[in-house]
């Protein structure tokens, strides 16, 4: 199937990628070609088949809901772009 | 001496002809003499890996004998190191780093080896060719103008032109074996869960797993034995005992059963590499197993559903990069939006960007059932293929790659040309089954691998059927010329 610019526009703004006029048309080729790939599934028929989501057909284990560790915060935030009084800066959100 | 395995090295160690600290001085001289050819670490760790070696020395005399005690290790740059850059070479993280270390790190430092540096990959570990990286290409120490394979390419590469005796890689989708095929060195994706993710910087996390690389099949079994097992910090772990992987090594062959599956030997695979696997499965023949054509059906859909299941979740698993926390910031972002999507367009490179927007998409609204719902479906039916190959055979072989290692930029322009290098491998992602590639030979000077998956939990299998070919053949011994000195 091929992606036309405004579908690349709208994924790209839900994958929260800023993208230029300059740089579309390779994605919309680019994506496109992906697309067609992955759309050669479409003719497997998997009708009742049971979707294999862990590869060892595992439950995922659950634990009991205590604080086993500390986070430190003051080492965390050193990893920040920008932080004040140990919150982390962003531009503001509401005017 | 650099050229030596790892079981080699451990001797010399324990028979204290060489101290840890000789071993690691040594390696790190060849590092600064070579490296800026290979291109294979993004950082050497020269100070700290002199400090653990006298670490481990001083273990030694007080009469510690763990194996791997003293032993030089690489480490992939996907798993954190505490205080060490951890940059899965993006960008994004070119300033991180790492606040706590990956559990396999922690082992890895618990036995005592002495990590050299971090290597080289395909950013975020989405290449088969070690292009995609921040820190530029990695060469092949077999030819300077070939790709040396990817995701781990640094990993393959270093320990190739003797830069690290073994080295850690990941395997989302072939990450291990093909850049191990690619450089002619034995590399074992373990099962799905067999080693612990924590700290592991994820990618597809229903498919990524660490594993070895090294010269030897022994060598990843030495290194088995320190990184396996069970880790409450990672949910997806699995408790199950862990054996020794040096074992049974060199228990016989005699009746195992190999299945040859046909659909890995078409057209799409080189005439003369089919011809080397071939002659592969015929010394393990003459050692003693059985060889019988199988089918997996199904295989052709493995690179589809792989490039979708792996596409969605790198998307819901990159998501954390958003320029607040951690990591890359644009500079003067009119609002949070502008902050968010202009960060993440300057810190992830093309082809991480193409894989988060391809997930996007297969898990947007509408989509959802089509793309990731079926590509599951279709999960099914390849681990359904295996289950019946595996009622008829005890391990199946084949090919590792289609070709040999290609030229730098060769496939850089068509991404799907190269999502196709890992025909042969995805397939054991998919299925959550340990697989191994070991050298095999060579066509045009350059080493091609042959490939083992068996049945979960079966990695000893693998490491021995691997161990007794590498006892009647010595393509693993082979090393780049221009590396020699």
């Amino acid at each position: 199937m091929a992606l036309t610019a405004e579908d690349v526009k709208k994924i790209a703004l839900l994958a929260r990628i800023k993208t230029d006029d300059a740089t579309i048309p390779a994605l919309v080729t680019e994506l496109s070609k992906m697309v067609t790939l992955v759309e050669t599934i479409s003719q497997e028929d998997t009708h009742g088949i049971d979707p294999l989501s862990h590869p060892l057909d595992l439950e995922l284990r659950l634990r009991e809901d205590n604080i086993t560790e500390q986070p430190d915060r003051e080492k965390l935030q050193q990893l920040a772009p920008q932080t004040e009084s140990g919150l982390y800066l962003v531009p503001a959100v509401i005017e | 001496m650099h050229f030596n395995s790892v079981s080699t090295l451990k001797t010399a160690l324990e028979q204290k002809r060489i101290s840890s600290l000789e071993l690691t001085q040594l390696f790190l001289n060849r590092i600064q003499k070579y490296d800026r050819q290979v291109n294979s670490y993004i950082t050497v760790t020269a100070e700290k890996a002199i400090s653990s070696a006298k670490l481990a020395d001083a273990r030694r005399a007080k009469g510690d004998t763990a194996p791997l005690l003293g032993m030089p290790i690489a480490q992939k740059d996907i798993f954190c190191t505490d205080g060490v850059r951890t940059s899965c070479a993006s960008r994004m993280l070119d300033n991180f780093i790492a606040p706590y270390d990956a559990t396999l790190v922690q082992k890895t430092q618990a036995a005592g080896m002495v990590m050299l540096g971090k290597t080289n990959m395909d950013e975020f570990a989405m290449g088969s060719s070690n292009e995609t990286s921040f820190y530029g290409a990695v060469q092949n120490p077999f030819d300077i103008e070939r790709v040396p394979g990817g995701s781990s390419g640094g990993s393959a590469a270093a320990v190739a032109a003797g830069l690290a005796p073994i080295a850690t890689g990941t395997d989302t989708g072939g990450s291990i074996r093909q850049p191990a095929a690619l450089c002619n060195l034995t590399g074992l994706k373990p099962t799905y869960g067999r080693i612990s993710r924590f700290g592991m910087i994820a990618f597809a996390s229903s498919l990524d797993q660490g594993g070895p690389m090294g010269r030897t099949a022994e060598d990843c079994a030495l290194l088995m034995n320190v990184i396996s097992g069970f880790d409450e910090r990672d949910s997806t772990s699995v408790n199950e005992a862990v054996p020794d992987f040096t074992a049974h090594l060199n228990a016989p062959l005699k009746g195992l059963k190999i299945g040859l599956p046909k659909e890995f030997f078409t057209d799409a695979l080189n005439p003369e590499m089919a011809k080397l696997i071939h002659d592969a499965a015929k010394v393990l023949e003459k050692e003693g197993a059985i060889l019988k054509e199988i089918s997996l059906a199904k295989s052709a859909l493995s690179v589809p559903a792989y490039y979708i299941l792996a596409s969605a979740e790198c998307s819901s698993n990159l998501s954390r990069f958003d320029g607040v926390r951690y990591g890359h910031r644009a500079e003067n972002p009119k609002d949070l939006l502008e902050l968010y999507c202009a960060s993440r367009a300057e810190g992830f490179g093309k082809e991480v960007k193409r894989r988060i927007m391809m997930g996007t998409y297969a898990l947007s609204t509408g989509y959802y059932d089509a793309y990731y719902v079926k590509a599951q479906q279709i999960r099914r039916l390849i681990f359904n293929d295996f289950n019946n190959a595996f009622s008829e055979v005890d391990v199946i072989l084949g090919p590792t790659t289609p070709e040999i290692a290609f030229k730098k930029g060769e496939k850089a322009a068509d991404p799907i040309t190269m999502y196709l290098s890992d025909i042969y491998t995805i397939a054991a992602n998919l299925a959550g089954i340990p697989a191994l590639s070991m050298p095999g030979g060579f066509l045009q000077n350059l080493p091609i691998g042959v490939q083992l998956m068996a049945p979960i939990f079966q990695e000893a299998k693998l490491l021995n059927i691997a161990h007794r070919y590498q006892q009647n053949t010595d393509w693993h011994t082979r090393t780049p010329k221009h590396f020699a000195e």
